[in-house]
């Protein structure tokens, strides 16, 4: 026993250090080839260069993309982010019977397949004899969303002491000055985080705006159709890079957000027995 | 502490016939009270007693489901929390996360425009009141809990409240922090001449702390006295029994005047005790009860005018004292005696005959 032992001992590191390269490698390849003078993503390198990026502005149907991408990730952010402060504020506020299967059901589309939920929402939306457009991707990710938006919310509302509310009418606030004063800056940092987390997942994803996009693609899309012509690769990687560094920003703010949100609410009980 | 007797008896705080129902629950029945002003009182009580029910009814977060609460003269009904005369010490003190000392202990007084010069003139004058200048920059995460506490004091106490209401407020605290915050409280209490309302169910720190005690059981106030009324004279065995050990003897009532008591006990013999104020008689059965400190152990051929006598069948070991349990002939429970170590009480043999001697005044008369 104490052998194997010593054998794993000594081969885990390596094992976590192939998996971190397994994980990570072709997410660092996207930034290198993207500043390739060459089209062909192969080693080695011809040379570096910007021109990629550059061209970037001047492609009017990525434009047209990436605009098409921010009004989906806005309206599905702030959307989600409402339905999840309604949702956080009842399952940590209030006890009431069937709680846990609502939360259940509600973080449900984490786990179920993608695909098989987009194909349903496809068929539910054409019987209802809604057009596709943005508007029906808008609602395909705020049903995506809404988990992350929940987890967020719940760890930045849970703890939430009810008696700083009460201390605050008792000091003389009135009930909008409360909420003014004590609720909503307490709340605040989690509501932005779940603002960025969402508009984060709703920027890169692909199945859902697959399915339920009409004729205006959103950034995922019009990627995916670039990747057919292989002069085109480079400015997707470029383009991929870019969308990279902006969803890592995003998320990075939003946890620490979240963490100081949850480090108040979860400090107000003090020693409280 | 000196006896303290508030200078004039205005009253402060008067509950009048006030419950508070949910459903057929009822978390308080019928309560009445007077509190007067700038005195220390205690509601005090096991949890679920309705003690707490009635201090959020004051401060206004609650309402009676009958009855009216007046502080100071002014009915409360259909006053909100934030127009009350009355400031709150919570239970978990509430600090306000996101704010520093200071901007909590200013909380309040931002409603009240003093102009920047007053307004950290007021909150200096509070934190020192606790104990706490300089540390107003402090952040509210950054503060142990006796320190929060006084955060939570402070910020009640600077908008000079008529009446300042304690829920539990020393309950987090370890027992070394929380006697000499009871002794402070006090302290402070006696400074600012505000009345107090302390909701307890810590019976030593009620007893150490305040000018009267209300007892209360079921939702219903048993007894309100002084701390040594209580004590010393409680109306039953449940409130006697609530505010520490008790020996409680079978009586025989045989005479009842307008002020004393005549009962008939086994071991005790005929004793006339003063009749408690709400002694309601049941039948002819009555209890007699003596706490254990008040019987004292006789040593070798020592005489007592009054005195039992049995035979040490436990002996438990505290420190300063010893409790013995004793077995007096015809009664059917056996005697718990306290008694200093001084004279050896520690040494007494299991087994060994003893002889107990009382003060009559020590027994007390309480309905059943």
């Amino acid at each position: 026993m104490t052998a194997l032992r010593k054998i794993f001992a000594r081969w885990l590191p390596v094992y976590a250090g192939l998996y971190i390269v397994f994980l990570y490698l072709p997410v660092v390849f996207l930034p290198i080839f993207s500043l390739n003078t060459a089209v062909t993503p192969k080693f080695p390198l011809e040379g570096l260069t910007l021109k990629w990026y550059e061209e970037l502005p001047n492609t009017p149907a990525l434009l047209d993309a990436a605009w098409n991408s921010l009004v989906v990730g806005i309206a599905a952010a702030i959307l989600s982010t409402v339905l999840g402060i309604c949702a956080a504020r009842a399952i940590t506020r209030y006890r009431f019977p069937g709680r846990r299967t609502i939360n259940g059901l509600i973080m449900a589309p984490l786990v179920l397949p993608e695909i098989i939920v987009a194909v349903s929402m496809l068929l539910v939306i054409l019987q209802m004899g809604l057009d596709l457009s943005l508007m029906t991707v808008v609602l395909g990710h705020v049903l995506v969303c809404i988990p992350y938006s929940l987890t967020v919310l719940t760890s930045g509302f849970e703890g939430f002491d009810r008696s700083l509310e009460e201390a605050s009418a008792d000091l003389g606030e009135t009930a909008f000055g409360t909420f003014r004063r004590v609720t909503l800056p307490m709340v605040t940092p989690a509501i932005i985080s779940s603002l960025l987390v969402s508009f984060t997942i709703s920027l890169d994803e692909f199945i859902m705006a697959f399915f339920l996009t009409g004729t205006k693609p959103t950034l995922p899309i019009y990627i995916w159709g670039q990747l057919r012509f292989a002069a085109k690769l480079p400015g997707v990687l470029a383009l991929g890079t870019l969308l990279l560094v902006g969803s890592f920003l995003l998320l990075t703010i939003a946890e620490l957000l979240r963490r100081r949100a949850a480090r108040r609410s979860q400090n107000t009980g003090g020693a409280f027995a | 502490m000196p006896e303290h007797t508030p200078a004039d008896h205005r009253t402060m705080i008067e509950i009048s016939r006030v419950t508070r129902s949910y459903g057929a629950f009822k978390a308080l029945d019928d309560a009445s009270l007077t509190i007067r002003e700038g005195e220390f009182f205690s509601l005090l009580g096991p949890s679920g007693c309705g003690k707490t029910t009635l201090l959020r009814m004051i401060a206004g977060f609650d309402n009676p489901t009958s009855g009216t609460i007046a502080v100071d003269g002014q009915p409360m009904d259909g006053i909100p929390a934030n127009r009350r005369p009355t400031n709150m010490v919570f239970q978990s003190y509430a600090i306000f996360p996101h704010l520093n000392v200071e901007q909590n202990v200013a909380y309040g007084l931002k409603r009240l425009r003093l102009g920047a010069a007053e307004e950290k003139r007021r909150v200096e004058e509070a934190l020192a009141q606790v104990s706490l200048t300089g540390l107003g920059k402090r952040g509210a995460t950054e503060l142990s809990g006796g320190q929060r506490q006084r955060v939570a004091l402070a910020r009640a106490l600077v908008m000079r409240p008529k009446v300042l209401l304690l829920d539990e407020p020393l309950s987090a605290l370890d027992k070394k922090l929380r006697e000499q915050m009871q002794v402070e409280l006090r302290r402070l209490q006696q400074a600012v001449g505000i009345t107090f309302i302390l909701v307890t169910h810590d019976q030593y720190e009620a007893l150490a702390m305040s000018d009267r005690i209300a007892v209360m059981f079921g939702g219903r106030i048993a007894q309100v006295a002084s701390p040594k009324e209580i004590y010393q004279r409680p109306v039953n065995r449940q409130v006697a029994d609530f505010l520490g050990g008790m020996n409680f003897v079978k009586a025989e009532i045989v005479e009842e005047n307008g002020a004393s008591l005549v009962v008939d006990t086994l071991g005790f013999g005929r004793v006339r005790t003063d009749k408690p104020a709400a002694f309601v008689r049941n039948g002819k059965a009555a209890t007699l009860g003596i706490r254990p400190e008040r019987l004292r152990v006789l040593w070798d051929d020592a005489k007592a005018k009054f005195e039992v006598a049995g035979r040490v069948v436990e002996r438990h070991y505290f420190g300063e004292i010893t409790h013995l349990i004793v077995e007096i002939p015809g009664l059917e429970n056996p005697l718990s005696v306290t008694e200093t170590n001084d004279f050896g009480a520690d040494d007494i043999p299991v087994g060994a005959p003893i002889r107990l001697a009382y003060d009559p005044d020590a027994l007390v008369a309480m309905a059943d």
